[in-house]
């Protein structure tokens, strides 16, 4: 156990963390440069393509330290976006130290400061890296005292690295060895691994990642799943390098994998323990989570026809993504489809990019809301993933709901402008720090739902790029909370029911009418857009009756393209949706959330 | 070319099978350049291998700028018994906007000299919704066309066509496009007015003094067969349609090497029901469920429900099981047609 070292890395997107990962790859030799496809951890293309890790993975390599001895060091890859602090979190407590790798032109970002507070939390020993040093543009004194300002080490601490010309990648490997502390725990006590990731395999099922913290995991043993409370059999065990490696048997402090034959996703969860059925530890490591959805919205297939294989392509999605869900959902404008549950925005962007981009399915995706919870005048608490699930007013007591704790790190000059947005969006502030004089921190306290909405863009666009954005789940709250229905021509259309906080629900009432006038073609009769909250009309719109509408010429040769023209719209028509009676292309439901 | 047209006349000589012809037409792009002799030439021609309808009706398409006095009195020595003249505004600023060559004032003169040798049966092309034209010019354009006695009008709304200059001006903002309001306005102007003063609105952009509609044209709108002779010329047998290559000196080659090149199409009952519909609704003859149910009951009893909402709307009338236009309805001839296409 004292030859092992587990460290994960710690970065914002783009400051080189998988190219970093490479390069310590090729150092440790465990991948050779020839066989090294760029980038090797990130292995969907989406990833590599939005540079961005969104399952985290580990990988184990032996390293020769100068001491002579030989060291096994387990890295384990974190997840590097805001929807994901749960995993991130369980990846960080699999280990004891943490590097945290800071991009020498660009600085500290919100995201890399959260997940450093979480390091810190779970006592890591932090190695702080100065990342792209061989840039023109790395300012390597500049970030050097905002590292020691975050921190706290000294100077000499920081290492100055770059992945691309290899430079400090012995001094990290060096430093891993020297600074993070080996696994402490005992062979001797009962079984205890924490699960800290997993995978689908279409041949061997779900695959999970774990650290072991005591005793001995082998192959063969029945094991439990603490949290879950399933039993199985350990079919295979082994250790990460390129590809899995089976071993008989693994001890306290090493990180592994388990296949157990489960096929199904959701009955594996990242934070559970694993123990032995023979002589089961205590108790769990704390820590463990269900993650729930937070992010809810409506998917439905364009044609009819494809809702079964919509339900193929989330079932796949689903096995190796267990923070998905869905359940089939009907609607009056789009007919059969499913409501799904998301971690967050993002997360609902990367399927429904995941759907039309592996599955071939474009999908029109309704307005999304947060889950909230009500409940109603009989003491009865309901959760509300769509606006239908929301009781009647006159039966409801109160909704709550959820609140997270967001962090920007900002220049400055952009507080303003930021702190303005963040009241806009029904926030508070609850603290600003000075990282620099150059950077500072704000903590804000947030309803999710007003993240939901345009919150990253705007908040983009006002900080030129220059904010940074993360954020965690804290608590629920009471919510002034009402159902925004849209009418056309008095008919409701149930695909663009919203739910808004009241004080919000006029312009966002406006905005969708506004979209509508424009996205609806006319027709013979007049077409009023309306929002309403029960019977009260927030906001109208009105397309006015088509006036006219006919051919001047129609003779010999006229008459056959005439015939052609009109029986393509008839095509169409035949693919709009039908809503009382007014018709609804099928691009005004994919493009009336794209509000600005 | 006159050549062409009179080989490809031999080469169809059966197409229309043997009924007598009751219309000839020379119309699209200028065929007011042939010669008198040209038109012996054709004349000749047809004469060798139809039958003609002793009152036959034979039009010939013409710009005011080509009707010069000796130009008429030539034709007035042919066969031509009726002539449609290109007109479309008897205001300066509608015709400059146009872009024609003729002014304000030859548009009256050819007209009147037109009647004195001896062209009673004409008929003029109007053209409405122009930027440049007011209500009140176009009142005056109708006007001036009742007064000048012309037994026929065809009105048309100015449309940008797709790949035309118009287009191109209009998508770079230098010409203004077709303001929708106004030219349904224009629209009832002229419904209006053209009744007032004994016009018979027999199809959606056609207007007859009694016994004076379009024989030829009336045709298209019937289902008639007819067969179009030239470059580009449609003709129709009442179940497939054909169209000559719409290239000059290609159409002459095919034809000296004894050969006709066309494109044909044959109708699926589908494809000649949605013809009927869009051209029989555009009349005053409108479409009888008599003839639609020749394409079976399910056809029959589509129309009937399509048809129902249109009827409840006052867009369409019924009256001894034939549907037409109300003068709302034709406002809109082109999408009612679509929803009751099958």
């Amino acid at each position: 156990m004292k030859n092992i070292r587990n460290f994960c890395v710690i970065a914002h997107i783009d400051h080189g963390k998988s190219t970093l990962s490479d390069r310590l790859l090729e150092f440790t030799q465990t991948i050779s440069e020839r066989k090294m496809q760029n980038q090797a951890l990130d292995d969907m293309d989406l990833e590599r393509e939005r540079g961005i890790t969104i399952k985290s993975h580990a990988i184990q390599m032996y390293f020769n330290h100068e001491n002579g001895e030989k060291y096994t060091l387990n890295m384990i890859d974190t997840p590097g976006h805001v929807d994901f602090s749960y995993e991130v979190s369980r990846s960080i407590a699999a280990c004891e130290g943490a590097l945290l790798l800071v991009d020498a032109s660009q600085g500290v970002q919100a995201q890399t400061i959260s997940n450093l507070y979480l390091a810190i939390e779970h006592d890591l020993e932090i190695i702080p890296v100065l990342n792209k040093v061989d840039m023109e543009s790395a300012m390597v004194e500049e970030m050097s005292d905002q590292i020691i300002d975050l921190i706290g080490c000294d100077k000499e601490d920081i290492i100055l690295a770059s992945g691309k010309t290899g430079i400090g990648i012995l001094d990290i490997l060096n430093a891993v060895v020297d600074r993070v502390p080996a696994p402490t725990g005992s062979l001797d006590l009962p079984l205890q691994a924490v699960i800290f990731d997993s995978m689908f395999n279409s041949y061997r099922g779900i695959i999970a990642y774990f650290r072991i913290i005591n005793g001995t995991m082998r192959k063969g043993d029945k094991v439990l799943f603490m949290n879950t409370e399933s039993e199985y059999t350990a079919d295979e065990v082994g250790i990460l390098q390129m590809d899995q490696v089976p071993q008989k048997e693994l001890h306290a402090g090493n990180v592994g994998y388990i296949v157990t034959g489960v096929k199904v996703s959701k009955e594996i969860k990242v934070g559970d323990t694993i123990t032995t059925v023979e002589n089961p530890a205590p108790e769990a490591i704390q820590g463990f989570e269900d993650v729930k959805p937070m992010v809810f919205a409506g998917i439905f297939p364009i044609d009819n026809d494809d809702f079964e294989d919509l339900r193929d392509s989330l079932e796949k999605l689903q096995l190796n993504d267990a923070s998905l869900v869905f359940e089939p959902e009907t609607s009056v404008a789009l007919g059969f489809g499913f409501r799904c549950g998301f971690l967050g925005m993002l997360h609902l962007e990367i399927i429904q990019e995941r759907l039309s981009r592996e599955f071939d399915q474009d999908v029109i995706t309704t307005i999304p809301n947060v889950s909230y919870l009500a409940y109603t005048t009989r003491g009865k608490e309901l959760k509300v993933n769509t606006p239908t699930d929301l009781p009647d007013p006159t039966q409801m007591d109160r909704v709550e709901e959820p609140w997270i704790v967001a962090q920007v790190i900002t220049k400055p000059e952009y507080i303003g402008a930021i702190m303005t947005l963040a009241m806009e969006k029904r926030g508070n502030l609850t603290n600003q720090h000075y990282l620099t004089p150059e950077r500072v921190e704000l903590s804000f306290d947030l309803p999710l739902a007003e993240i939901v909405f345009d919150f990253y863009d705007r908040l983009k666009s006002i900080s030129r790029g220059y904010a940074s954005f993360d954020y965690s789940p804290k608590e629920y709250r009471a919510a002034d909370l009402v159902r925004l229905d849209i009418k056309l021509n008095g008919e409701p259309v149930d695909a663009l029911s919203a739910l808004v906080h009241r004080t919000k629900a006029q312009s966002f009432g406006r905005r969708i009418c506004k979209r509508l006038k424009e996205l609806l073609p006319r027709q013979q009769f007049q077409i009023a857009i309306q929002a309403a909250i029960g019977g009260k009309v927030v906001a109208r719109e009105t397309i006015s009756a088509l006036r006219k509408d006919v051919t001047a010429k129609c003779y010999g040769g006229d008459i056959s393209r005439k015939r052609k023209l009109l029986e393509k719209q008839k095509k169409g028509k035949k693919k709009m949706r039908q809503v009382g009676n007014v018709e609804v292309p099928q691009k005004a439901f994919l493009q009336v959330l794209k509000l600005d | 070319m006159v050549q062409s047209i009179i080989q490809e006349i031999a080469l169809q000589k059966d197409y229309l099978e043997s009924a007598p012809l009751k219309s000839i037409y020379f119309g699209g792009g200028t065929p007011s350049l042939l010669t008198q002799k040209d038109l012996d030439t054709i004349f000749n021609a047809i004469h060798k291998y139809h039958q003609i309808s002793e009152s036959v009706e034979i039009t010939l398409e013409a710009n005011p700028d080509d009707l010069s006095l000796e130009k008429l009195q030539q034709l007035a020595q042919t066969p031509v018994n009726r002539l449609s003249i290109g007109t479309q505004s008897f205001f300066e600023e509608d015709l400059q906007w146009m872009n024609r060559a003729h002014t304000a004032q030859e548009a009256k003169n050819c007209i009147q000299i037109a009647q004195d040798q001896g062209f009673n049966n004409l008929t003029i092309d109007l053209i409405y919704g122009t930027p440049t034209t007011t209500n009140e010019m176009w009142k005056q354009n109708i006007q001036t066309a009742i007064e000048l006695g012309i037994a026929h009008l065809s009105c048309y709304c100015l449309t940008v066509e797709p790949d035309t200059a118009l287009e191109h001006f209009v998508k770079k903002g230098t010409k203004e496009a077709v303001d929708e309001e106004k030219a349904a306005q224009q629209f009832e102007i002229l419904m209006q007015q053209a009744a007032l003063a004994g016009y018979e609105h027999y199809e959606i952009s056609n207007f007859a003094k009694p016994d004076c509609h379009a024989r030829h044209n009336s045709n298209y709108w019937l289902g008639a067969s007819y067969l179009g002779v030239g470059p580009s010329a449609h003709s129709f047998n009442g179940h497939s349609r054909q169209w000559n290559i719409a290239h000059n000196a290609k159409y002459i080659k095919a034809l000296q090497e004894g050969q006709l090149s066309f494109e044909k199409e044959i109708l699926t009952p589908d494809q000649q029901y949605n013809e009927y519909i869009l051209t029989a609704l555009r009349t005053k003859w409108g479409c009888e469920l008599q003839k639609i149910s020749t394409w079976g009951k399910g056809h029959e009893q589509y129309f009937l429900k399509s048809v129902e909402p249109y009827l409840k709307e006052q867009l369409i009338q019924e009256r001894k099981q034939t549907y037409t236009l109300t003068s709302k309805g034709k406002l809109l001839a082109d999408r009612i047609a679509m929803e009751l296409f099958i």
